[in-house]
């Protein structure tokens, strides 16, 4: 379907603020970042999503939740999208949304999938996917910061190819005291790595997190079915429900 | 590469109360999807965060994560937004101490 992104005539109403993209930034080969210029923008926390909102010539709307990915940096926010095929807006927002284009978005939005520096408890982020988007921000939340909250990472991708922020992961890793990173390849495994493809396990979470002793908190995020097998794995291991905080994004592939 | 669900996997089709910051917002002045919910079927509380949420539903319907009743539902239309929360017992939502006033009786 054809789309603009705004008709001229809408107006900042009901929450929803009018936003420029300015730059996209290319993860893989099916997600890129949008950089987003909101005039006014409050600023938000890490872990926090915003909805974004296309308007057809029709006036037929469709909005969705995207995780954003980056502490605010004044009036720009980035979100990371991965392109669900068939769907009504990630390949709009990916192929069709150009530089200096105007969209729709509404936030800061979610006060629960957060992740507030002044807790001093152990964070362990497991991300699924795409999943990673919000952790990404509190990793980078917690740079910009110099926390010293220790974070742990277990990041499940079907290959290499997947990793989204692969080269900051390895530089994070490399120069933030306090951050370990370890993946699970579901798919294919690189050459160099002595594990077999597999489906995120009880070896991994116990491997890679924490203690439950150490109360940590734990957040999850992806599909809905990484979701829930992680969370139960988790509590298996004897974390208290909750400290398991989670983010589901709909069925593998969404 | 399209993945095969086997039929015997449970429906993954739902998100979750994440998502309801953005609807929910439209009605209340506070972020609900950190409040605390009483399942009115089952008896279970926990965070509106958590619940199933299927938006694939004309509106949205959020089911409670341990026994899958309805819990809230919320259609918008052009004119009204209707919420329907009898599948809740109560939603407690945190408050900061210092916006908590009692107003007393006016003084004549």
């Amino acid at each position: 379907m054809a789309r603009t992104a705004i008709p001229g005539r809408l107006t900042k109403r009901a929450g929803w603020w009018v936003a420029r993209l300015v730059d996209r930034r290319e993860e893989t080969a099916t997600a890129c970042t949008l950089v987003l210029e909101v005039p006014d923008w409050p600023g938000h926390l890490p872990g926090q999503h915003v909805d974004l909102r296309l308007t057809a010539e029709d006036g037929y709307q469709a909005a969705r939740s995207y995780s954003v990915s980056a502490p605010a940096d004044g009036e720009r926010i980035e979100v990371t999208v991965q392109r669900v095929p068939d769907g009504e807006v990630s390949p709009y927002l990916i192929e069709g949304l150009s530089i200096g284009d105007q969209i729709e978005v509404k936030g800061p939005l979610g006060g629960y999938f957060v992740w507030r520096m002044t807790d001093p408890a152990p964070v362990l982020l497991v991300g699924g996917g795409s999943g990673i988007a919000p952790l990404m921000a509190m990793i980078r939340a917690r740079r910009a910061a110099g926390s010293r909250v220790p974070f742990r990472l277990i990041y499940s991708v079907r290959t290499e190819r997947d990793i989204y922020f692969a080269d900051e992961l390895r530089r994070r890793v490399r120069e933030d005291q306090g951050l370990d990173v370890a993946y699970v390849y579901t798919r294919e495994v690189p050459e160099i790595s002595p594990a077999q493809a597999h489906r995120i396990g009880v070896a991994d979470v116990n491997s890679h997190g924490w203690p439950p002793q150490l109360e940590p908190t734990n957040f999850v995020c992806g599909p809905t079915g990484f979701v829930e097998a992680v969370s139960d794995i988790l509590v298996a291991l004897g974390h208290e429900p909750r400290r398991i905080k989670t983010e589901r994004f709909g069925p593998t592939g969404a | 590469m399209t993945e095969q669900l086997h039929p015997e996997q449970p429906r993954m089709d739902y998100v979750d109360g994440n998502m309801l910051a953005g609807p929910l917002q439209e009605v209340f002045a506070v972020d609900l999807t950190t409040a605390t919910g009483r399942c009115a079927s089952c008896g279970q509380t926990g965070p509106v965060a958590a619940l199933r949420v299927y938006s694939n539903a004309p509106g949205v319907v959020a089911r409670c994560p341990s026994c899958t009743e309805v819990m809230l539902r919320l259609v918008r239309t052009p004119d009204s937004a209707w919420l329907d929360l009898r599948g809740s017992t109560f939603l407690q939502i945190p408050m900061p101490a210092e916006s908590f006033t009692t107003p007393g009786p006016v003084a004549m």
